[in-house]
C-alpha cells in the first residue's frame, strides 16, 4: 500500500480530462448530426419556411447559433451531473435509488436563498464589494451543503436503515414516502415563515454579467455570443465537486473503504470497516453535492419553489441510469449528454419542423435515448455488470 | 407526482372545513344560514393574486352584507384552494355543490381551471361569478349560471396587439404556457399582429419553469421587436430576465396574468431595460378606478398590504352575488331563496354600481361593457408595482 500522505496527481487530472472528453465528444457529435440535418433540409420547404422569416440559410442559422447552445448545454449538463452523483453514490453502494435526492436539493437551494434573501435585507449584499459578493456566495453554497448533507444523513438514519434487511422494494417506497413529506415540509416551513410560495434570489455581486464572446452575423443582424458570469460559476463548481469527489472516492483509505463496501458489505465488515458509518459517509457525500447543485441551481435559474426538485431531479436520475447508475464517471457522461440533447433539441426542433413540434417537445428526446440505451445496453454508457462500482 | 399530492391533501383540507363548517352551522344556527364559496388559488406559485381576490370577496362580505343580515340571514364565505390546477378546481366544485347552504360561487382566477369547473356548476345549477377568468370559452358556452365581471381574451389579445403595431413593432415572438388562458390569448394576439402586417417569428408553447435558454435560441437569433407572453407571472418574469441577460433589447409583452407585483420580484431590472415591459389587462391598478379609493384604504388596513390586481374584481363579484341573494329573497318575502332564483336574479341586475364599474351581464354572462388597459412597468421595486401607468384604456363591448 502507497503512503497515502502522497497526492496522487493521476486522480486529480483524470476526471478534468474525462469531462473535456465528453463535453467536446458530445458537443461534436450532436453538432454534427445538426448540421447534417440542417444541410438536408436546406432545400426542402423547412430551409424556405426560415429563410421567409429569418433571411439566412438553415445551415447559416444552426452553424451561427451553434456555439451559444453548445454553452447552454454544458451549463445544465453540469448542474445535471452534480446531482446525479448524489443518486449514483448510494446507488453504488446500497443498490437503492434515493429518490429523496431531489428534496435534498432543493432543500439546499431553499437554505442557501433564504441566508441570501436574509442578508439582503440586512442591506450588506447592496454594499458588499465584489470580492465580499463572492464571500456571500460561498457562505450560501457551504450553508446549503451542510443543511443538505445533514439532512442526507438524518434521512438515511430515520427512513433507510431501519429497512436495510427488507425486500428492495421497501425503501425505494420509504424514499418516494420521504420525497413526498419534504416536499410539504418545506412548503409549511415556507408557508409559516415567509407565507410566499416563490423565492427569489437576490440580485448581487457580478454574477448576472454576461461576458461577450463576440456578435455573428446573421442576415440582417448579429446574434451574440456569451456566456454569464453565474454560468462560469455554475461549471467551475460542478467540475470542482466532481474532481473532488473523483478524489476522495479513488484515492483515499476513505474512498477505499466505500468502494470495499459497495463491493461487498459483509466481507468489508469483517475486515474492520465500519459499514454504517460508511453509508452514513455516502449519504453525507451525496447531500453535500446536491445540496451545492441546489444553491448553483436558484443562482442560474432565479426562482424557486418547494416543488423546484422534482424535474431537476428525475433528469439527473436519468442521467444517472444513462451513464450507467452506480459508477461515478457515468454520472458525468450521463449528465453531460443529457443536458446537451435537451439543448440541442430545445434549440433547433422549432426550426427544423417549421414550428409544428416545438422546444416544449425537447424532452422525447432526452427520454427517447434513455429507452434506447436501456433495451440495447441496459447497464448504461459506462456502466459493467459485474466488478467495482462506486 | 406532487400534483397528485397536492390535490389529495387539499381535498383531505377541504373535507376536513366543510365538515367542521356544516357541524358548526349545525349547531348555532338556528335557521337561515347561507354560504357563498370563492375559489381561487391560495397556495402555490400564482398565490398572490388568488389570496388576494379571496380577501376582496372577505371585505365585501363585510361591508356589503349588511342588508342581508338586516333580514335575519347569516352569510358566511367558504373559501376553497383550486391551486390554480383543473383537477383540484374540479373536485372542489364538486364539494361546493354538494353544500346546499351554497347558493353562490365566486371563481376562479384561471381559464383553465374555471371551465372544467363551471361544468360542474352547470349541471347543479349554482350560480358562479368569475372575478378574473378570460378566456372567451367561460361564457360562450352560454350557460345561465357563469358570469364574470372582467373583459374577454379574444378582445384583450387584440388590443394588446393593437397597442404593438401602435408602437411600430415590425416582427414578434410569441410564446405561450399551453393552457387554456395563456394558449388562447396568444393566439388571439398572433391572428390580430398578421392582420397588422407584423411578421411572426415563433409561436411556441412550453411548460418550463426555470431553464429557457434552449427556447430563447430562436428568440435571439431573430431579434424581433417584441416578446409576447401569453401565460402567468411565474413563468413570463423568468423568462424576460433570462431574454434580458442574453442581450435581447426589445420589447416585452404580456397579459392579465402578468399582472402581479411578483413579476417585479422575480424580473427587477429587466423589465426596464432596453424597451421596456408592457401588459395589457382587463383589471387597471386597483386607484384608476374612481370607486376604489376607499377600497384600497380598506384594504390596506385590514390585511396591511396593497391589494394584488383582481382583489376589487374580487370585491365586485361578491358584491353581486349578495346583491342577487338579496332581491332573490325579497321577492320569496324573506325565505332562503333557491340556486335557480339566485341564477336569475344575477342576470336580472342590472347597472349594478360595483367599485370597478357598472355592471349588467349579456345573455351569455359577459359584463355589457368592460375595460381594458395597456400598462407599463414603471419600478424594478416590487413595492411600486401599484404605481405601473396606464398607456391606453379602452370601453369595449363583448364580440357578438
Amino acid at each position: 500500500m502507497p503512503p497515502f500522505a502522497a497526492v496522487n496527481i493521476r486522480e486529480l487530472i483524470r476526471p478534468i480530462g474525462q469531462l473535456l472528453l465528453f463535453s467536446l465528444g458530445s458537443a461534436g457529435v450532436l453538432s454534427a448530426l445538426v448540421l447534417v440535418l440542417a444541410l438536408i433540409l436546406d432545400q426542402t420547404a423547412v430551409g424556405l419556411h426560415l429563410h421567409d422569416r429569418y433571411n439566412v440559410s438553415l445551415a447559416t442559422y444552426t452553424l451561427v447559433n451553434l456555439p451559444q447552445v453548445v454553452i447552454d448545454g454544458l451549463t445544465i449538463g453540469f448542474v445535471y451531473a452534480a446531482i446525479a452523483l448524489g443518486y449514483t453514490m448510494v446507488y453504488g453502494v446500497l443498490e437503492f435509488i434515493n429518490f429523496a435526492h431531489s428534496e435534498i436539493f432543493a432543500v439546499g437551494a431553499f437554505v442557501g436563498v433564504e441566508l441570501l434573501i436574509a442578508l439582503d435585507h440586512t442591506g450588506l449584499l447592496r454594499s458588499a464589494s465584489l470580492g465580499m459578493a463572492y464571500a456571500y456566495l460561498t457562505l450560501a453554497l457551504l450553508m446549503g451543503m451542510a443543511a443538505a448533507g445533514a439532512l442526507a444523513v438524518t434521512v438515511e438514519r430515520v427512513a433507510y436503515r431501519p429497512l436495510r434487511g427488507a425486500a428492495r422494494l421497501v425503501p425505494l417506497i420509504s424514499a418516494i414516502g420521504v420525497s413526498f413529506l419534504l416536499q410539504d415540509v418545506i412548503r409549511l416551513v415556507e408557508g409559516l415563515t415567509t407565507g410566499q410560495f416563490n423565492r427569489i434570489m437576490p440580485t448581487f455581486g457580478n454574477f448576472d454579467r454576461r461576458i461577450m464572446l463576440g456578435r455573428l452575423a446573421l442576415g440582417d443582424t448579429t446574434v451574440p455570443l456569451g456566456i454569464s458570469v453565474k454560468s462560469i460559476i455554475v461549471i467551475t463548481a460542478a467540475v470542482l465537486m466532481l474532481a473532488g469527489l473523483n478524489y476522495l472516492v479513488n484515492a483515499t483509505r476513505m474512498g477505499k473503504a466505500i468502494r470495499a463496501v459497495a463491493q461487498d458489505r459483509a466481507t468489508a465488515s469483517l475486515m474492520g470497516i465500519n459499514v454504517n458509518r460508511i453509508i452514513s459517509l455516502t449519504f453525507l457525500i451525496g447531500g453535500l453535492l446536491g445540496g451545492a447543485a441546489g444553491v448553483l441551481y436558484a443562482l442560474k435559474f432565479t426562482r424557486i419553489d418547494p416543488f423546484v426538485g422534482f424535474f431537476p431531479g428525475l433528469k439527473a436520475f436519468t442521467a444517472a441510469v444513462l451513464g450507467g447508475i452506480g459508477n461515478l464517471t457515468g454520472a458525468l457522461l450521463g449528465g453531460i449528454v443529457l443536458g446537451m440533447l435537451e439543448t440541442f433539441a430545445g434549440s433547433f426542433l422549432g426550426v427544423f419542423t417549421m414550428g409544428a413540434a416545438g422546444s416544449e417537445y425537447k424532452d422525447i428526446f432526452a427520454f427517447s435515448i434513455l429507452i434506447l440505451v436501456l433495451v440495447f445496453r441496459p447497464q448504461g454508457l459506462m456502466g459493467r455488470h459485474v466488478g467495482q462500482k462506486a | 407526482m406532487p400534483k397528485t399530492t397536492l390535490s389529495l391533501c387539499s381535498l383531505l383540507a377541504a373535507a376536513g372545513m366543510t365538515l367542521i363548517l356544516s357541524l358548526h352551522a349545525a349547531a348555532a344556527e338556528p335557521v337561515k344560514s347561507i354560504k357563498i364559496a370563492s375559489q381561487s388559488p391560495l397556495s402555490g406559485d400564482q398565490s398572490a393574486v388568488g389570496v388576494d381576490i379571496k380577501r376582496g370577496a372577505e371585505l365585501a362580505l363585510e361591508q356589503v352584507g349588511k342588508p342581508l343580515a338586516d333580514m335575519g340571514f347569516k352569510v358566511e364565505l367558504a373559501p376553497f384552494d383550486d391551486q390554480a390546477n383543473p383537477d383540484t378546481g374540479v373536485a372542489n366544485a364538486k364539494r361546493i355543490v354538494s353544500d346546499p347552504a351554497i347558493l353562490a360561487v365566486v371563481a376562479h382566477f384561471n381559464s383553465g381551471v374555471h371551465i372544467p369547473s363551471s361544468e360542474v356548476y352547470h349541471s347543479s345549477g349554482l350560480a358562479n361569478v368569475s372575478p378574473g377568468t378570460t378566456n372567451p370559452k367561460v361564457t360562450t358556452r352560454g350557460y345561465a349560471e357563469v358570469n364574470r365581471v372582467v373583459g374577454r381574451d379574444d378582445v384583450q389579445g387584440v388590443v394588446g396587439a393593437d397597442f404593438a403595431a401602435s408602437r411600430g413593432v415590425k416582427s414578434v415572438f410569441i410564446i405561450h404556457d399551453k393552457t387554456a388562458y395563456g394558449q388562447g390569448i396568444a393566439e388571439f394576439f398572433k391572428k390580430r399582429a398578421e392582420e397588422k402586417g407584423m411578421k411572426v417569428l415563433g409561436f411556441e408553447g412550453t411548460e418550463e419553469k426555470a431553464n429557457f435558454d434552449a427556447l430563447l435560441s430562436p428568440v435571439i437569433a431573430g431579434n424581433p421587436g417584441l416578446v409576447y407572453f401569453g401565460g402567468i407571472y411565474p413563468q413570463g418574469a423568468v423568462l424576460f430576465r433570462q431574454a434580458r441577460e442574453r442581450g435581447y433589447q426589445g420589447m416585452f409583452m404580456s397579459d392579465d396574468g402578468f399582472d402581479s407585483s411578483d413579476a417585479a420580484k422575480i424580473a427587477g431590472q429587466a423589465l426596464l431595460d432596453g424597451a421596456g415591459t408592457y401588459y395589457s389587462t382587463v383589471s387597471g391598478p386597483a386607484s384608476v378606478y374612481a370607486g376604489a379609493a376607499k377600497f384600497i384604504q380598506d384594504f390596506k388596513a385590514k390585511y396591511n398590504a396593497d391589494p394584488q390586481p383582481f382583489a376589487a374584481q374580487g370585491y365586485d363579484a361578491m358584491a353581486i352575488c349578495l346583491k342577487a341573494i338579496e332581491q332573490a329573497a325579497k321577492a320569496k318575502k324573506g325565505e332562503v331563496p333557491t340556486r335557480a332564483e339566485v341564477t336569475q336574479a344575477i342576470r336580472a341586475i342590472k347597472d349594478f354600481a360595483g367599485i370597478t364599474g357598472t355592471f349588467s351581464f349579456n345573455e351569455i354572462g359577459d359584463p355589457t361593457m368592460a375595460q381594458y388597459f395597456v400598462l407599463n412597468v414603471k419600478s424594478a421595486d416590487p413595492a411600486h408595482w401599484n404605481e405601473n401607468s396606464v398607456v391606453e384604456t379602452l370601453n369595449l363591448a363583448p364580440p357578438k
